[in-house]
């Protein structure tokens, strides 16, 4: 994989926002993302994909859930850009992006719009998903642009 | 079973917003503004026998016996109600449904915020990290949201009001004049934070946007406060001193916890919650005289106008054009000011839609009273649109 990554994990300051505690649940996802691969879940019975992670299917009690290889695109559903911080981690972040992207499989994530100008984002954009390494351990899943 | 009618709230307390505490206790505050509701209802505390609060994080458990013991009552019913911004209206429906299941006759229901001034060597309290930096929260909502700084509540109803405008277009200039009237109310209530400061649709437009597309003056102020109500029984309300607003119908929706997998940003669980209430309560959305909309931000009181129906789907915007929503209007919304103009005493500013509703029903709303009230619809939600209660509140059973 060579996409390019935003760049914090090189950073020397340690990296003080919060991050993900990878539950038995979403443990594979973690794992594939720090491989730069969108693994996700769907109804072995209906072929619904779902996100987040889950031990359970919500789409009944006779369904499981299979994990598969996302195509990593998707649409912008909905954002909003943070003129203010939405943390003090983020203070020295503003204006960034948050949105709700719907992966082309039809599950919805939250995620970062990254790679563009806040003001070239609009709802139906098409988006590519974007690795960023935050840490050794932990790779966010964002998007830019397609 | 229906529980129109079968209760009622008597009694009505509520500390005048502020914007921080001094060695306060939130099981101080709970317990005092519980007991000045007990009094005002005129009622002895061994008179009641149910007890509901919100959860706090001076009581990591046993909340509901620890206020009990603090307030020396004996409870024949006694719970947590955890429905965020809709725990308030959550609690009077739970109230009403012990009391007509003849578990209980008269529940206390007591929320309060404690706001103390940070010193800067306190710690930073951040995301889910309780202080300290230990690790509290462990739903997926820590673990999939918040490392992209989605965190509070600002984000999210700044992307349904992004999507509102995709699907049915701007609605700005409408948003401003909800928060305008209703700092209106507020200069009509000495008790609002906001009380004597007029602002106009100008101020409202021209303040900073903070998450886009919502302003400053859309987006609540935290504030420290309490609230409490008393619930009886219908018999026994019957008998007191002054006149109860009885609880005509109640609804519940709930659908999700983070706004990413709501089920649609723009069209709410309110629908069904409202739908419920009004269905139990036999009365129509034209003879509401007041309306007691949970407004933390000035788009969830747009988009709970169309789903409580009171507007179309997509017509808020020219809903809130067409009507003034002054109390001394003709569709009165959140006469109190709202939680944009009182102050969101965090579980108790949903509260404060309740009391407000209360008291204009009992006609003690002083300053600010809506005229020949007898019909209130109250609405509390929680989360990011994601826990719905309404109440239909009434002067005759």
């Amino acid at each position: 994989m060579t996409e390019q990554t935003t760049g914090q994990a090189q950073e020397t300051t340690p990296y003080t926002k919060p991050l993900p505690e990878p539950t038995a649940a979403s443990r594979p996802f973690w794992e594939a993302a720090r491989e730069h691969r969108l693994l996700i879940q769907r109804s072995r019975k209906t072929g619904q994909a779902v996100f987040y992670p889950r031990l359970v299917s919500p789409f009944g009690p006779d369904d499981e859930l299979e994990w598969f290889e996302a195509s990593g695109r998707g649409t912008v559903y909905s954002y909003t850009v943070a003129h203010r911080p939405t943390a003090p981690q983020w203070a020295g972040d503003t204006p960034y992006v948050i949105a709700i992207v719907e992966l082309d499989e039809g599950a919805h994530m939250t995620t970062n719009i990254v790679g563009c100008e806040p003001a070239d984002i609009h709802i139906g954009m098409r988006v590519v998903v974007e690795y960023d390494d935050v840490t050794p351990e932990v790779t966010l899943v964002k998007f830019r642009p397609e | 079973m229906s529980l129109r009618g079968k209760a009622a709230i008597v009694g009505v307390a509520e500390f005048r917003p502020t914007r921080y505490t001094e060695g306060a206790t939130t099981l101080g505050m709970l317990a005092e503004v519980a007991r000045d509701a007990i009094g005002d209802a005129g009622l002895e505390m061994g008179e009641v026998d149910g007890l509901i609060t919100e959860a706090f994080a001076e009581a990591p458990f046993m909340a509901p016996s620890t206020l009990v013991e603090y307030l020396g009552l004996r409870a024949r019913f006694a719970e947590i109600v955890d429905l965020g911004g809709a725990t308030g209206a959550g609690m009077v429906s739970r109230a009403a449904a012990a009391i007509t299941a003849g578990l209980c006759e008269t529940v206390v229901c007591t929320t309060a915020a404690r706001r103390e001034q940070r010193t800067a060597s306190a710690p930073k309290r951040t995301a889910s990290t309780g202080w300290a930096g230990r690790r509290t929260d462990r739903t997926p909502y820590a673990e999939f949201e918040e490392p992209y700084g989605a965190i509070g509540a600002n984000f999210g109803y700044a992307m349904i009001a992004k999507r509102y405008h995709h699907e049915y277009g701007a609605c700005a200039d409408q948003r401003a004049k909800i928060a305008v009237a209703q700092r209106y109310n507020a200069c009509h209530n000495p008790d609002a934070l906001f009380y004597g400061q007029p602002i106009t649709v100008e101020d409202v437009l021209n303040s900073p946007v903070v998450v886009e597309p919502l302003h400053l003056l859309e987006i609540v102020m935290p504030v420290a406060g309490a609230a409490a109500v008393v619930v009886t029984s219908a018999n026994k309300a019957a008998k007191l001193k002054q006149r109860p607003a009885y609880i005509l119908g109640a609804g519940e929706n709930t659908t999700h916890r983070s706004i990413t997998y709501a089920p649609s940003l723009t069209n709410s669980a309110i629908t069904v919650a409202a739908d419920s209430a009004f269905k139990m309560a036999g009365v129509r959305r034209k003879d509401i005289d007041v309306a007691s909309i949970y407004d933390c931000y000035t788009i969830t009181v747009l988009i709970s106008l169309e789903d409580a129906g009171f507007a179309k789907k997509g017509e808020g915007g020219a809903f809130v054009e067409e009507h003034n929503l002054q109390f001394d209007g003709d569709f009165p919304l959140n006469p109190h000011g709202g939680q944009l103009s009182f102050g969101q005493a965090g579980i108790a500013g949903g509260m404060s839609h309740v009391t407000e509703a209360a008291r204009q029903i009992m006609g003690r709303s002083d300053g600010r009273q809506v005229k020949k009230c007898e019909y209130a619809f109250v609405n509390g939600n929680g989360g990011i649109m994601s826990e719905q209660v309404s109440l239909i509140l009434g002067r005759d059973r």
